[in-house]
């Protein structure tokens, strides 16, 4: 998987030494019938991009919130530069939210944004601080437009630019791309690393797309059930995940008992070859996906399998056909 | 804190909306003619049920409300039904201009009307102009609550009955009349409480045997002190309020 | 045949023959004379509108201006913290709505009688302060212009109220977190979002409480007494006891077309967009 470069995992942790820029110790936030957050714990380390990733429900948003100081946790401790600020409103906490749907004030222009937060602390030259923060996402031409008349993707930069003028310690993206439309998002996504590394704020997205966290984040927290079930680079995550949710969330897994394999590192052979991870099977169907050709088969116990191969090497299996699956020990997830 | 003053005064603010209201029931049943409570007493309410005045002016609203508001209930669905089916600009301005016109306005518009009329015609004021004029401002309530349910009413329904081979009318009658039921009961008690509570217009084109209860109550309130017109006063909130919350619960359903 | 003109046709004939006919004759009457026992004569003249400008009227005009822009201003000042509160009311909104509405909905002349009842000499306010020795005789509360204005207020308070919650209900909570996360206390929060966006209902309700309480006639009436007079009154005047239709009816016009000017100028701008 090419990915763009990015900071090595080293390189983040080198930072130890500093205080981190988030920290959460053993958050809990309960609503009425569920326990939305549950001892959640969370270390971030300065000018990092981080993420949140899980299922709608799983308490991503929340713990965004309560970061942002739109709930107050019911127990724990948030501390940002290392002084607890739960009990801290928003507007006393040098974080910023980039909303969902960019919670623009649409009786401001593109500039009036801009200048908001700027104005709250009093900034005395907010103007020209906030041309340039235009100027940074491109939208120079479109000060003194309504955000009614912009575009979603120029909203979306604008509440951008509205938060990272106020150089926040750390940005909080709740779905920042979720509303836009497929094209967009991919350029945007690519802006959104741009600009991290171009102002060397702390972001903290959240989202429940994997593809974006992944591509997206030097360490992300995969979330399940108001917990945080693993914390790590997307490698680890991806190549180490350390519970069948994580394994099973981000990409596909075939179980074979407590063992389980990624597509991609399922073969597909006519020959049989000697060894325990090797089983008869007869193809089901194929996938064409562009990229790649997934393979279903099914074991005769009736288990299925899927493979994932490259459409040349797939071209050659038909449905009906025998076939042997195969993988490697190296390739197996264990779990405790 | 905020949020909890914000609730202090907004509760303080809707009793005020209500207090004058309570206090003028709490005193009428007062047993003493002035302000000072000295026990409960019906008396008030007797001597308002024994007041010929009082009683003759209630049978003329009753009869000028319930005409006009069957009136204005009848031709006000009619018109709302006709502006739903495709809009009409200025019948629908008019009835707009009517809601904000200032009563006293309207009241001595139309008796200037009526005086005009009655040099041709050997007629005089009467129950029928009070009618009249009741009926011309009731319109615009009745059109609006038929309008407001009308909102929600699928064109279809009736694009239906008439490919099933009704008429307009039996389409009308037997599919979006029984949909518009509640509203028209609604809005026709709307209409019975405007009607019966309007004394600034009917004081103006109301003949000398027309005087309705409105008009007697005000006369006794001006004249001074009277706790009959507390009696009377507590006996039309208690059955406006419960027509109105009746009219309401119509309306949402 | 069609249905639909048949339905529309007694709605027409009733608005025209008792709503606009009687404002053309009013219209009419205004550029005529008065006659010797009543009712209006010949010649045409435009006597009737240049004696508003007599200082006499001109005083009432005045007064019915400003006791109306005052009964606007209290209701917005009074009015905004309860339509923000009942917005933010959750599932009791259809509550706190039915208290306002109920008594508004109640009889308007009953009402201002009861304020009559709790303000005259003999009334609760004085026999209460009595009773108490704030005061040893009673005070004239009635009768003049903070009575009406008293009575106006609570009168048409609920004209304001209910097109501001319209638009306060609509507005998107996540705006004034926005507006917290970049720094805005809650004060200034109200200031520069909270106002702003609700500036459609502020100036929609403010024209609906305005336009009333300029041509009110029952409560300068029965509070103001005789010496609170506004316009609505000296209309009345004319049409009775004075017998000047013409003035009366120049008067009429003059009010009329206040009103009317305001609506369009409200119907006209981004108010009646959001609004309608």
């Amino acid at each position: 998987m090419s990915r763009p470069s990015r900071r090595s995992s080293e390189s983040v942790h080198s930072v130890r030494d500093c205080t981190p820029t988030l920290e959460l110790c053993h958050v809990v936030r309960d609503f009425p019938g569920h326990r939305a957050v549950d001892r959640i714990s969370l270390q971030l380390e300065p000018g990092g991009f981080y993420s949140l990733l899980g299922p709608s429900g799983c308490g991503k948003t929340t713990t965004l919130r309560l970061i942002g100081g739109f709930e107050t946790p019911d127990a724990g401790e948030i501390l940002l530069n290392g002084i607890g600020v739960g009990s801290l409103k928003p507007w006393q906490r040098n974080v910023s939210t980039v909303f969902q749907n960019y919670a623009l004030f649409p009786h401001l222009t593109a500039l009036g944004n801009i200048e908001f937060g700027l104005r709250e602390r009093g900034a005395a030259n907010f103007r020209q601080a906030a041309k340039d923060a235009l100027a940074l996402v491109q939208l120079s031409d479109k000060a003194s437009r309504y955000p009614a008349q912009l575009s979603g993707g120029e909203k979306q930069r604008v509440a951008l630019a509205r938060s990272i003028v106020l150089q926040p310690q750390l940005l909080l993206l709740d779905e920042p791309l979720a509303a836009l439309d497929p094209k967009l998002r991919a350029q945007m996504r690519g802006e959104l690393k741009a600009m991290q590394r171009q102002t060397g704020i702390t972001f903290l997205l959240v989202t429940h797309d994997q593809e974006e966290a992944l591509s997206l984040s030097d360490k992300l927290a995969v979330m399940n059930r108001g917990r945080i079930e693993q914390f790590g680079t997307p490698e680890d995550v991806y190549l180490r995940p350390a519970t069948p949710f994580v394994a099973g969330f981000i990409g596909d897994v075939n179980w074979f008992g407590s063992a389980g394999v990624r597509p991609e590192s399922i073969r597909v052979t006519t020959a049989a070859v000697a060894g325990p991870r090797s089983c008869p099977a007869s193809v089901e169907s194929t996938l064409f996906l562009g990229n790649c050709t997934q393979v279903h088969a099914k074991f005769a116990s009736g288990v299925q399998v899927v493979s994932r191969l490259t459409p040349a090497s797939a071209a050659r299996f038909a449905p009906g056909e025998n076939v042997f699956i195969q993988w490697d020990e190296a390739d197996e997830l264990h779990f405790e | 804190m905020r949020s909890r003053w914000l609730a202090v005064y907004s509760g303080a603010l809707l009793a005020f909306l209500h207090a004058p209201l309570l206090v003028l029931i709490v005193f009428s049943f007062n047993a003493s003619r002035f302000t000072v409570w000295e026990g409960f007493s019906l008396r008030w309410y007797g001597a308002a049920v024994n007041d010929p005045q009082l009683s003759e002016s209630l049978v003329n609203s009753l009869i000028i409300a319930g005409v006009s508001s069957v009136l204005a209930t009848l031709i006000g669905t009619l018109a709302a039904y006709a502006i739903w089916r495709r809009a009409a600009p200025v019948f629908s301005g008019s009835l707009y201009l009517s809601l904000i016109t200032p009563e006293i306005v309207s009241g001595v518009s139309l008796l200037a009307l009526f005086q005009w009329f009655f040099r041709f015609a050997h007629l005089k004021l009467g129950m029928y102009t009070v009618v009249i004029a009741h009926v011309a401002f009731s319109l615009a309530y009745v059109a609006i609550v038929i309008s407001a349910r009308l909102k929600s009413y699928d064109r279809s329904l009736e694009e239906a009955a008439l490919d099933l081979g009704a008429t307009e009318w039996r389409a009308f009658r037997k599919v979006t009349l029984p949909f518009l039921a509640p509203a028209v009961a609604a809005a026709f008690l709307l209409a019975l409480v405007v009607s019966f509570d309007d004394y600034v217009i009917t004081s103006l084109v109301a003949g000398v045997d027309s005087e309705t209860l409105p008009m007697v109550i005000y006369a006794m309130a001006r004249r001074g002190v009277s706790p009959v017109v507390n009696a009377v006063s507590s006996l039309i909130l208690i059955a406006f309020g419960g027509i109105i919350l009746i009219s309401q619960r119509l309306q949402r359903q | 045949m069609n249905l639909r003109r048949w339905f529309l046709l007694p709605a027409r004939v009733w608005m025209a023959l008792s709503f606009a006919a009687p404002l053309a004759f009013v219209c009419g009457y205004a550029f005529l004379t008065r006659g010797d026992f009543g009712g209006v004569d010949r010649p045409w003249t435009l006597e009737s509108f240049a004696r508003l400008a007599d200082p006499i009227y001109l005083g009432i005009l005045w007064r019915s201006v400003w006791i109306a822009a005052a009964a606007t201003a209290s209701c917005v000042l009074l009015g905004f913290p309860l339509a923000l509160f009942i917005a933010r009311a959750g599932k009791r909104r259809n509550l706190y709505l039915q208290l306002v509405l109920l008594p508004f909905w109640t009889s308007f002349l009953v009402r201002t009688y009861a304020w009559l009842f709790i303000l005259r000499e003999t009334g609760l306010v004085n026999t209460i302060l009595m009773g108490l020795h704030v005061i040893h005789s009673p005070i004239q509360l009635l009768y003049n212009d903070g009575a009406v204005l008293l009575g106006l207020v609570y009168n048409f308070l609920p004209f304001f109220v209910l097109p501001l919650y319209a638009t306060l209900e609509k507005m998107d909570p996540l705006l004034l977190e926005a507006a917290a996360d970049l720094g805005a206390k809650p004060r200034r929060v109200l200031w520069r979002v909270i106002v702003p966006l609700s500036a459609p209902g502020i100036a929609a309700g403010s024209v609906l409480v305005f336009i009333p309480c300029l041509g009110a006639y029952l409560t300068p009436d029965l509070l103001g007494g005789g010496k609170s007079i506004m316009l609505g009154n000296l209309i009345q005047n004319q049409f009775t006891t004075s017998r000047d239709w013409p003035f009366g009816s120049a008067a009429s016009i003059v009010l009329m077309l206040t009103g009317a000017l305001l609506l369009s100028a409200l119907l006209r701008s981004r108010a009646a967009r959001e609004l309608l």
